[in-house]
């Protein structure tokens, strides 16, 4: 799309274009393509020439157990993080639209956990979930050794999860409550008229309208619980206790940066690269249909 | 509301107060943790009736994570990032909007594409390129024999370098370009009347001067929304500064929380370590809180 009334000039666009582009070109095609070239090297980490090798890179990822059990693990975060969240945020969202007195208040308090930083909220969860101090402390007084996220897997998966989805859940609130009151109200009046109880009006009414943002959020949430774990999982466990919490990105940055495994970490990247780019692809399909509606 | 039955509205007002208290509860924590002198919080089961010392918690906080010098940079990174993606993306939505030129679709896909590229998945050669900047260029150049050529001719031998790693470039530059932001202010384009270019040109204004004197002061509304979203993801930048930072006076807040977890040989302050989190989660909450209106506009208008 583009204006009608437009300007000339010959040279001016492309200045105007010139910046962006140049960064985007430096920090972001650039290394994406080192990415995509290093992972088919074997790449010396200190310099020296770089060996070719095909597919092999690829090869040793998919046959290492670590590879899978951090993939497990991974599909076990998002999982959880994205229904935990996504079903709150509903719940909330459904709550908010129907209150009259209050809205406000309401909408405000929900608002402001967007606005915290994932480690800082890391840092304020750990201390809760701390099993000597803290909140959950008292839980060990009574029945001694029953949590320890810092020695139990299981405990430090529970303690990311619930910090993860408590992060996320005010962005799912904001779209579930924009869609709910997107809805015409005369629907939702026609159908009680028509003696609809409150679920049913929800089930065969509500959520068929709001699944456009339902789908949405569902591919938002996944996208994001692959990549943005890191800075709640670097605070909290740092991938530990035993490569429990150990999810893909985290392990891309711990084989790149501190084993210094360019070319492993590389071929991790490319492929955690490959399913960002389906998933962002499946969301597009969603917004090209949503304008369609739109106009 | 259809239903006004005392029940339901009783059932709404119970879920709604406990969806609240869930979603403040780790800022009350972390709030009374802050307030409780050093033997109170080591408690088991931890009270919840804030003490009186938030006070010294936080100025112990503030020096123990030398809160002056990392307020600083995030401060200059914040607003670096915040100035760097309006310009940017404004800049490039006019040129695709109101100019017809050849790659200008083109421009605009490369930019759009960017969103699926996230720094989490190319954390490393990110890094090598902001060891330096100009690596992109000298490779070209080193492909094209071009510095060959430069040697052979001039003997001189081409050496293009920028280190970006531990410099206010290297925070803030790299998150210059933003697909989300660009698309905004193109979206927001798209809705002006075509005739106040029409009228500008008439006037004989330059697109320049249309973009500085007409577009701009029009887009305010929507450069506040952006600027709320952008304080808030600015701020609470997090894995780029942990990469691209040695030194600890280029640390920002954000990083340096890291450094008041009590580690397993050092007495456990969590009364410090939760008034230093509050200070740092403090700055984009308010922000949030007191532009309401402009933050939930920009998240929602982002995406369409």
């Amino acid at each position: 799309m583009i204006k009608r009334v437009l300007f000339r000039n010959r040279l001016l666009p492309y200045l105007l274009i010139l910046p962006e582009v140049l960064i985007v070109f430096v920090f972001f095609y650039w290394p994406s393509a080192k990415a995509l070239f290093w992972s088919f090297t074997l790449e010396p980490p200190f310099g020296g020439v770089a060996q070719w090798v095909g597919l092999d890179n690829f090869r040793e990822l998919f046959s290492s157990p670590e590879y899978y059990e951090s993939a497990g693990i991974t599909l076990i975060f998002a999982f959880w993080t994205t229904l935990i969240s996504m079903g709150l945020a509903l719940l909330l969202a459904i709550f908010v639209d129907r209150v009259l007195r209050g809205l406000v208040v309401y909408r405000t308090v929900l608002m402001w956990p967007y606005a915290v930083a994932a480690p800082a909220a890391a840092v304020a969860f750990q201390f809760i979930f701390q099993p000597g101090v803290g909140f959950f402390a008292f839980l060990n007084d009574i029945w001694p050794g029953i949590w320890d996220p810092n020695i139990v897997g299981a405990d430090a998966m529970a303690m990311v999860i619930v910090a993860a989805s408590w992060k996320s859940i005010t962005y799912n609130f904001i779209f579930f409550l924009a869609g709910l009151q997107a809805i015409p109200r005369t629907f939702v009046e026609a159908a009680a008229l028509d003696g609809a109880g409150p679920t049913r009006r929800f089930v065969t009414i509500v959520f068929p309208l709001l699944s456009p943002t339902f789908f949405f959020l569902l591919v938002i949430n996944v996208t994001d619980s692959f990549t943005e774990g890191f800075g709640i999982i670097n605070v909290m466990t740092q991938g530990g206790p035993g490569g429990a919490t150990n999810i893909l990105v985290y392990k891309i940055y711990q084989d790149g940066f501190v084993g210094l495994d360019l070319s492993g970490s590389s071929a991790q990247s490319v492929v955690l690269m490959a399913l960002v780019v389906a998933l962002t692809f499946v969301q597009f399909k969603w917004i090209e249909r949503r304008i369609h509606y739109a106009e | 509301m259809i239903e006004r039955t005392p029940i339901l509205n009783a059932v709404t007002h119970t879920v709604l107060g406990v969806g609240l208290l869930v979603m403040c509860f780790p800022l009350a924590i972390a709030f009374v943790a802050a307030t409780l002198p050093y033997e109170a919080v080591i408690d088991v089961p931890m009270t919840l009736i804030p003490g009186s010392e938030l006070l010294e918690n936080a100025a112990r906080a503030w020096e123990r994570g030398e809160f002056a010098t990392q307020g600083v940079n995030s401060v200059v990174m914040t607003l670096g990032i915040l100035f760097g993606k309006v310009a940017c993306a404004s800049l490039t939505a006019f040129a695709v909007c109101y100019f017809n030129f050849r790659f200008r679709m083109l421009a605009f896909w490369l930019i759009f594409i960017t969103l699926m590229l996230p720094l989490e998945v190319r954390i490393v050669p990110t890094y090598e390129v902001a060891g330096n900047a100009l690596l992109p260029l000298q490779q070209l150049l080193e492909v094209l024999w071009l510095t060959d050529l430069v040697a052979w001719l001039a003997g001189v031998e081409v050496a293009l370098e920028w280190n970006l790693l531990d410099t206010y470039w290297g925070l803030t530059l790299p998150l210059f370009a933003s697909a989300t932001a660009t698309f905004l202010f193109r979206q927001f384009f798209l809705t002006i009347p075509e005739e106040l270019a029409e009228a500008a040109k008439m006037d004989g204004a330059g697109p320049l001067r249309f973009f500085f004197q007409i577009l701009l002061p029009l887009s305010k509304t929507n450069i506040a929304a952006l600027s709320v979203i952008m304080f808030v993801f600015g701020w609470n930048q997090y894995l780029w500064p942990l990469l691209i930072t040695t030194e600890p006076d280029m640390r920002t807040l954000v990083m340096g929380l890291e450094n008041l977890i009590p580690s397993e040989d050092e007495l456990p302050e969590w009364n410090v370590a939760m008034a230093g989190t509050l200070m740092v989660m403090l700055p984009p909450i308010v922000v949030v809180l007191v532009l309401q209106r402009w933050f939930v506009r920009g998240l929602l208008g982002g995406e369409k």
